[in-house]
């Protein structure tokens, strides 16, 4: 039966329809009549209320990333879109699902240079999936159902909804609807026998398989599927920076990270498999150094959902197109049990030289101040590696993946294609709503803390249970560590001047430590995980400590380097 | 028909017959035939994956298709056979868009058009003219005692030859040519089965 609403309440009622439950946003002027039709759905569509549009983004992302739910973000015209922008981007990369509502001037005032106007769509278009301005009440309901349609379908990724005045007051006869076919869009290719069929013959002929593990296998749900798949076939793999919690970090073939400060061992023997077996990961360049170099020497498969990423940085002997849930289990089922006892075995000279070499002094150091490393690991071992961890972008993010351990899917909310500083806060706010039964873990720099350091109030109001690990170098360290390595040590504006973080938190009413000392560490991050809802642990960390080993940009995936001249 | 465009870059001759432009060395002439939903931004989306490739569109033609609500989009660029493939991709990645292939030359027919406004008096002045105009097939569709108009349909090659051997003899006051258009050789409708195969799984 059809009713006559407004546009703003069509909007409410679509995404109530759609299994939305919570909306992080931002009032405004183009958007107030639909924040007036939220008034009335305070008891179905919970709204966090940010302190900056880009603090809506990056928690809509942080609660799809570990609830494989679409975030949504809702925001006014102008300056209120404008600040999404960054977020929209790294969605997009990272392939994360999400929509964007934003108001816009009424579609009579579009193109006037009205007041909050800015061409949403021209901006977005090339960030997005997907980008739509609404324009009349009777197009909500449809818009909608796309959008979240789009967003969550295939390749993940964020849509923008520009939502013009004039349509959020018009009146509609409202009827829900439902997207689930657009003609021009297949999300989700099936290959076909002959290639699967193929696919396992290249895996049962190799001797020297190596599996690259990405955030596909959490998007398709198919961690199942990979373990048997690596499991059945004796496979030794890598898990990229994106796709960390697909496998678990203490199952015996993963040989850990891969990439620009991955694990030495996975990195190396990328240049020595016989057969690459990519699996929903997109040969990133921090992934693969020099492609001239990059493992020449093996066939290569390609497992992916998007046929645009077949061959767009390394050229694939075999593309197995299609959702990795499916496709993977369709091999599996292909595969000759094997062991391949001698090539596993040559990962361990390299694990125990980065273990010797990088490891050991990062987590046990006998003195000196305390390291990102330690505090890293010793937060993942009090929460038995069942927390989720988020990280800002820097040495804080590179440090977090290391070593960080993971025993559950879903466990990894960072900023891998975009590198956002600022992007850690808010996206553990969206985290602890998308996993309001996990711990969730930040680890932050005195950098990136500050970029969105304004959703203090969003967490003082939510009472967010964020557990803020705040890894305080005085520098901007990531960027200081490549001016050490490539600029000759020319500390070109990183050195930074810090407020009082704990009197920051105790503004916000947040509880707060700040931990210098090595023997107070343990006590410290027990202190945090007992205390209910948020906590800020400030560690007074090495000013001038080094995320290793590193392959520098462009040098080849197999020439890591374990130490710093 | 000249089919050997498709080897551009190979004949060194690069000014007049159109096989190959200076800087496209090694590179083809690729003719993307793209189809869309008719909704308005498209074609933004498609210019727009060319932009970030770097790779320059030589020329555009937009128009609506035979299928009623689908819109053509008739694109030629330089580049190498994997950067085709990948613009491709990257275009049908868009929602809205249903399909978009790549061609050489010897896969399509080809028509452009041209339209050279020349001075009236100075062609009165040369008798080269109708002689040059007939001998590349041309029509004069406009005579007035200030200018003329002639048209000519055809390769990009006949067409930049009618215009360099004129403008040569400084009569040309304006020169226009057209888009490529083009349709494809195969005897397969690839979007009439891309359709029908859609509207098989929209049902079941």
């Amino acid at each position: 039966m059809k009713e006559r609403i407004t546009g703003s309440e069509a909007l409410m009622r679509s995404l109530v329809n759609e299994g939305v439950e919570i909306l992080f946003g931002y009032p405004g002027g183009a958007i107030m009549p639909t924040y007036d039709a939220l008034y009335d759905h305070k008891t179905d569509l919970h709204h966090i209320l940010v302190r900056h549009e880009q603090g809506a983004v990056h928690a809509a992302q942080g609660y799809a990333r570990v609830s494989g739910k679409v975030g949504c973000a809702i925001v006014t015209s102008g300056p209120g879109a404008m600040n999404t922008v960054t977020g929209i981007a790294d969605a997009m990369i990272d392939s994360t699902p999400m929509v964007v509502i934003c108001g816009q001037v009424g579609a009579a005032m579009l193109g006037t240079d009205a007041f909050q106007e800015v061409d949403v769509i021209g901006v977005t278009q090339p960030i997005t999936k997907w980008a739509f301005q609404i324009r009349n009440a009777e197009d909500v309901a449809w818009a909608v159902s796309r959008a979240f349609y789009i967003a969550k379908s295939g390749r993940p990724g964020p849509v923008v909804l520009d939502f013009a005045k004039n349509a959020q007051t018009g009146m509609v006869d409202y009827e829900p609807a439902k997207v689930d076919f657009i003609r021009s869009y297949r999300p989700v290719l099936s290959p076909s026998e002959e290639t699967i069929r193929k696919a396992a013959e290249m895996i049962n002929n190799s001797v020297k398989p190596l599996v690259l593990v990405g955030q596909g296998v959490e998007l398709g749900d198919a961690r199942e599927e990979l373990r048997t798949f690596i499991e059945k076939a004796d496979m030794p793999a890598g898990c990229t920076l994106l796709g960390l919690s697909a496998l678990p970090s203490d199952h015996p073939l993963n040989m850990g990270m891969l990439g620009m400060h991955g694990n030495l061992a996975p990195n190396v023997m990328t240049n020595q498999c016989d057969l690459l077996i990519a699996v929903g990961m997109r040969f990133d360049d921090r992934v693969t150094g020099n492609l001239a170099t990059y493992a020449k020497q093996a066939k290569i498969i390609h497992f992916d959902i998007d046929p645009s990423e077949i061959d767009k940085n390394v050229k694939t002997d075999l593309a197995v197109v299609g959702d990795c849930k499916d496709t993977l289990a369709r091999v599996t089922a292909l595969l000759d049990k094997q062991s391949h006892e001698a090539w596993k075995a040559g990962f361990a000279p390299y694990r125990d030289r980065e273990e010797k070499k990088v490891i050991e002094p990062a987590l046990h150091p006998m003195e000196g101040p305390l390291l990102m490393g330690e505090v890293v690991r010793a937060v993942s071992e009090a929460t038995e590696n069942k927390a989720v961890l988020v990280t800002d972008v820097g040495q804080n993010q590179m440090f977090g993946c290391r070593y960080f351990k993971f025993n559950e899917g879903r466990s990894v909310v960072t900023s891998g294609g975009c590198g956002t500083m600022g992007f850690g806060l808010p996206a553990a706010i969206g985290a602890t709503f998308g996993a309001p039964e996990r711990k969730v873990c930040l680890f932050v720099g005195d950098g990136g803390l500050q970029m969105t350091i304004q959703e203090l109030g969003t967490i003082m109001e939510q009472r967010a249970p964020v557990k803020i690990i705040l890894l305080n170098n005085n520098y901007l360290g990531n960027v200081r560590q490549w001016q050490y390595m490539f600029f000759d040590k020319r500390y070109s504006f990183t050195p930074m001047l810090n407020p009082d973080y704990e009197q920051i938190a105790s503004a916000y009413n947040i509880p707060a430590c700040t931990v210098t000392e090595r023997k107070d560490l343990a006590g410290a991050i027990d202190e945090m995980l007992r205390t209910e809802g948020p906590y800020l642990l400030q560690c007074a960390v090495m000013e001038e400590d080094n995320v290793l080993p590193m392959t520098p940009p462009g040098a080849n995936v197999d020439e890591m380097l374990l130490e710093v001249k | 028909m000249n089919n050997d465009k498709s080897k551009a870059g190979q004949c060194g001759d690069c000014n007049t017959c159109g096989k190959c432009e200076p800087g496209h060395e090694g590179e083809t002439l690729y003719t993307m035939l793209i189809y869309s939903e008719n909704y308005a931004g498209i074609l933004n989306q498609i210019t727009a994956v060319f932009t970030r490739r770097q790779v320059n569109i030589e020329s555009l033609n937009v128009c609506a298709s035979s299928t009623p609500g689908v819109h053509k989009y008739t694109i030629t660029c330089y580049c190498d056979e994997p950067m085709a493939k990948m613009l491709t991709k990257q275009i049908e990645k868009k929602i809205d868009v249903l399909q978009a292939n790549y061609f050489t030359d010897d896969e399509i027919f080809i028509l452009e058009a041209c339209l050279i406004k020349v001075s009236t008096p100075l062609i009165l002045e040369n008798k080269n003219v109708s002689r040059i105009v007939r001998m590349h097939g041309a029509r004069i569709v406009e005579v007035n005692p200030t200018y003329s108009i002639i048209e000519k349909k055809g390769m990009t090659e006949d067409i930049l030859s009618l215009f360099h051997t004129l403008n040569e003899i400084g009569v040309v006051l304006q020169f226009v040519r057209s888009g490529r258009i083009a349709v494809t050789k195969s005897r397969i409708e690839k979007l009439d089965r891309y359709l029908e195969e859609r509207e098989l799984s929209r049902n079941s």
